[in-house]
């Protein structure tokens, strides 16, 4: 085993088990801690996947920005002297047969379809070729995306205002 | 080499661990996270097309736009937990069960 593919290994194992943290811990913290790692774990497999573009990206906006919401949402919505924030699930059973059953369908899926696969050199650079495409030929979901982004912002701040 | 099944078996793994906390969490915020996690399932899968299949962009750039999505979209389900907070005294979702008070 090379040192690339423990690294890999590691970061995976990492994202895997804090996304486990985040579903089954019994405090609400935890599960906000749980996530920032996981979303840490994702960045660096976008990294494994030369996507370092994506990385930062990952990074600056999941866990610079929903997470830091996710974090005021739950300061926002529990009392501050309620140290243990603990929450609880229902119905494990059933939800975790559900689930099992659709890891089983996807992962005999994804291990039995013939996936089209070609190789490729690894890029030097991956920004260019982005902002070539976000300028050229995805221009108009950019925009849409710009005025989306504007409407929910102040949709969100007309949602948490205080009604008169 | 770690080749494009792994990726996509780690994407199931988060998909369905995001389901799992959508369906069994009663904290609103919990249900959100649940929510992230398979938005990460889906841009994992993005990515790791665009590797395998010959390192083309349109997968990166389709998981910027499920970022920005994203963003946007736990913008506006925090602010909904805010007033069901403040309207019921609790987040939890399965004791908000009132349209109108």
């Amino acid at each position: 085993m090379t040192g690339t593919s423990f690294i890999f290994w590691i970061v995976a194992l990492l994202t895997v088990g804090s996304a486990a943290g985040v579903v089954f811990s019994k405090n609400l913290i935890y599960s906000a801690i749980s996530l920032l790692f996981c979303l840490l774990g994702v960045a660096g497999l976008y990294v494994f996947l030369w996507a370092d573009f994506i990385a930062v990206t990952q990074i600056l906006i999941y866990v610079g920005g929903i997470l830091v919401l996710i974090i005021f949402g739950i300061m926002l919505t529990h009392r501050i002297t309620n140290v243990r924030l603990s929450h609880s699930s229902i119905q494990q059973g059933v939800g975790g047969a559900i689930v099992l059953a659709i890891f089983a369908g996807l992962s005999a899926m994804i291990l039995d379809a013939p996936w089209y696969l070609s190789s490729a050199e690894e890029p030097t650079e991956t920004v260019r070729e982005i902002g070539r495409m976000l300028m050229v030929d995805y221009l108009l979901p950019f925009e849409v995306a710009s005025i989306l982004l504007l409407a929910a912002l102040m949709g969100a701040a007309l949602l948490s205002r205080k009604v008169d | 080499m770690v080749g494009l099944n792994t990726y996509l078996i780690i994407g199931a793994i988060l998909f369905s661990l995001g389901m799992f906390g959508v369906i069994t969490r009663r904290n609103g915020v919990a249900v959100l996270m649940g929510v992230e996690l398979i938005l990460n399932a889906a841009n994992v899968n993005f990515v790791a097309f665009a590797r395998f299949g010959g390192m083309d962009f349109t997968g990166h750039v389709f998981s910027l736009f499920v970022i920005i999505l994203a963003a946007a979209e736990a913008a506006v389900a925090l602010a909904i937990i805010l007033n069901i907070f403040n309207s019921l005294g609790t987040v939890n979702i399965d004791e908000a069960n009132q349209l109108k008070q």
